[in-house]
């Protein structure tokens, strides 16, 4: 085989290897900040956020349009700080939507469900969400359940 | 008895004597390295006969694993209603191990062994003397190139029979058994991390690279020139490698994970 | 160069072995610089041994070795390298590489070492293939070749930095008679046309000693005889004379060393019979 033809055969591994990259990168994995801009940032506070972590999604109406940051917590207030990352495609959130924390399905994964507001301000980059609905923990469930019946007989 | 004790002490000289040897040969090879930056066409050639060449039989077996994945994740998700994380087992499993050790394995089979017995009959048939006589040094002519292609080649062979890999399941779970394919992909990728994921399956890929092509080589190099001394050579080269995969594997997940 | 002494290879108090085998054991020879020098020898002597240890591929564990006024085990890699560029080797495979054509493999050598242009290239590498009848084969691969081929095709390689001498390892070995004829001639021509110093390695007995000027007998490690080759013919050894005329029996016996036959037949009916 000559040379032009191997050169050109190892080119075609590169290509594909870099391509394997990209499907391992965008569509395997969430890589982002791939591009920089096009996502921006919001925070909210939650006094329980249960078994939420970092890199799972934040969904309005159920469709994926953020995921998670990183989790802080914070010791002065007690509180947990959520930092998210939303797809700037989805920029046009009222200034007074909620977020809650929802499980996917009864053992799935938990996440942010957002709930729109009525305002005409919209969240911008490094705003705030101030309505928080913390996750439903199990045990405490069971506990006010527990608790109720015992007051009631 | 005392012949007993000196034959397992004799043994272990030796065992000492050979792992001196390999890594003699490793730094030669190393030093040998910088030589290739001014005939980068010699690194092109070896990137085709162990990259080119092992890539039809890696895609093909990373399709054919991703499925059986898929077959197997969902048949038992389903019990759980979690059938839409099918996606996230078949990325987890294959980024993480599969996508590497299988490579590993492959690459030891095709590339090691095909490696091993070239250098082998070109010290059978004198061709590596004959290079030294001619002043040419078979560390920068002939080991230094293999082992980079080497190197380089098995991480981006396990990159692509993991990408081929996740590919393959989403043809199986969503064309196949009808899970949504939002799903199959969206939860896929809340579940895998590139830096962490991804990232660490290609350190194992390039680990094993490393390890597999330097086993190749010095078999080769060390090999008895003679046919049953190759084929010896050659197989020591596929058994050595897939052990080493195998094991290096459980060490670095144990470290990684 | 040293052109004021007349060997070009020293060789003194040479000792090697290979595990506990010793190979030689105080060998001591010289190879007259301009000439054709045989070294004869039974099979298992180490003849391609002492040709390694020439070029610089292996290391006696005692005695040194001058190539033109170089101590071999003492130069550095670079040095080696040098020394070799000047020597020329013709193994007994031809050693040519099997992933280039003929041609190639003869520009190989200047391709590795010099910068010419490609022109320059193939107008030394066809003048090489031509001096050995080759030229029409210059695209075949080196499998394609005969054996006698090979080795012509490796000797047009060997000499294409014009070297101060060749070694030729049993270049003689598994020819047929024409290819045989061709490398005689040839081998006398690049003695006696370049000026080529050439050291030959060899059991075939009358075809090497009707080329050479001097001929040297090692067996068991050390030099048996030295000379010429009529020299050789009249020495009164009679080891010399059982291997020129190679007959079955004499100082070389017949049989391997091993215990008296008569007592080990005795001592086995003795055991059998107790």
């Amino acid at each position: 085989m000559n040379s032009r033809a191997i050169e050109l055969l190892v080119g075609l591994f590169m290509l594909l290897f870099l391509g394997a990259m990209l499907v391992l990168a965008l569509r395997v994995s969430n890589l982002t900040g791939f591009g920089g801009g096009d996502s921006y940032h919001l925070v909210a506070r939650f006094e329980n956020i249960g078994g939420l972590q970092a890199g799972a999604g934040v969904a309005a109406g159920g469709v994926r349009v953020g995921e998670i940051d990183n989790i802080e917590y914070d010791s002065e207030t007690f509180e947990a700080i959520v930092h998210l990352s939303m797809n700037a495609k989805f920029d046009s959130f009222p200034q007074d939507t909620s977020a809650s924390i929802y499980t996917a399905g009864l053992l799935g994964e938990q996440y942010i469900g957002l709930e729109p507001g009525a305002e005409v301000d919209v969240l911008v980059d490094n705003d705030e969400i101030y309505q928080t609905q913390s996750a439903l923990v199990l045990e405490r469930l069971i506990g006010q359940v527990l608790f109720s019946r015992s007051g009631s007989d | 008895m005392i012949n007993y004790v000196a034959g397992v002490g004799r043994y272990w000289i030796d065992f000492l004597a050979s792992v001196g040897r390999a890594s003699l040969f490793l730094l030669n090879t190393l030093t040998a390295l910088p030589s290739l930056f001014r005939r980068p066409a010699l690194l092109v050639r070896q990137l085709h006969a162990i990259g080119v060449m092992t890539l039809s039989i890696v895609l093909v077996s990373g399709l054919f694993v991703g499925m059986v994945l898929a077959l197997q994740g969902y048949n038992i998700l389903i019990d759980f209603g979690q059938e839409n994380r099918t996606g996230t087992l078949v990325a987890l499993t294959l980024v993480r191990e599969l996508g590497p050790v299988v490579t590993g394995l492959l690459f030891a089979g095709r590339a090691g062994s095909a490696i091993t017995a070239e250098i082998g009959l070109m010290k059978a048939t004198e061709q590596l003397s004959g290079l030294e006589m001619m002043a040419v040094d078979p560390f920068k002519r002939i080991f230094a190139p293999r082992f980079l292609a080497g190197f380089m080649a098995m991480p981006m062979l396990a990159a692509m029979f993991s990408a081929v890999g996740a590919c393959g399941g989403y043809l199986l779970a969503v064309v196949a058994l009808g899970v949504d394919s939002g799903a199959y992909w969206s939860l896929m990728q809340s579940a895998v991390n590139f830096i962490y994921d991804v990232g660490n399956g290609l350190v194992k890929g390039t680990v094993f690279g490393f390890v597999i092509t330097w086993i190749a080589i010095y078999q080769g190099a060390e090999s008895i020139p003679t046919s049953e001394g190759v084929s010896r050579a050659t197989t020591r080269t596929v058994v050595y490698s897939s052990l080493a995969v195998l094991g290096l594997d459980f060490l670095l997940t144990a470290i990684m994970f | 160069m040293h052109g004021d002494n007349t060997e070009l290879v020293r060789v003194r108090d040479l000792h090697f072995s290979r595990g506990t085998k010793h190979i030689f054991r105080g060998l001591s020879v010289d190879i007259p610089r301009g000439k054709i020098t045989t070294i004869l020898g039974p099979s298992g002597t180490g003849k391609t041994t002492l040709l390694k240890l020439i070029g610089g591929q292996l290391r006696g564990n005692q005695g040194t070795i001058h190539v033109d006024g170089l101590n071999v085990a003492s130069l550095k890699r670079r040095e080696l390298y040098q020394l070799r560029k000047r020597l020329g080797m013709l193994f007994q495979s031809g050693a040519l590489l099997t992933d280039l054509s003929v041609f190639e493999n003869i520009a190989f050598p200047l391709r590795e070492h010099t910068d010419l242009p490609e022109k320059l290239i193939s107008h030394l590498v066809l003048m090489r293939l031509h001096a050995v009848g080759l030229r029409g084969v210059r695209d075949l691969s080196p499998a394609e070749l005969s054996g006698g081929m090979a080795r012509r095709a490796a000797l047009a390689r060997a000499l294409v930095f014009d070297p101060m001498m060749i070694m030729y390892d049993e270049p003689f070995t598994g020819q047929d008679p024409i290819s045989m004829g061709i490398l005689i001639e040839l081998i006398k021509t690049v003695n006696k046309a370049l000026g080529i110093t050439s050291l030959m390695v060899s059991h075939d007995l009358a075809e090497s000693l009707s080329i050479s000027d001097y001929a040297v007998i090692i067996s068991e490690g050390l030099v048996v005889e030295a000379g010429t080759p009529e020299q050789l013919r009249s020495s009164k050894s009679e080891w010399v004379q059982q291997f020129l005329q190679g007959k079955p029996d004499g100082p070389v016996p017949f049989q391997a060393a091993a215990p008296d036959y008569e007592t080990e037949l005795l001592g086995s009916l003795d055991r059998s019979g107790s």
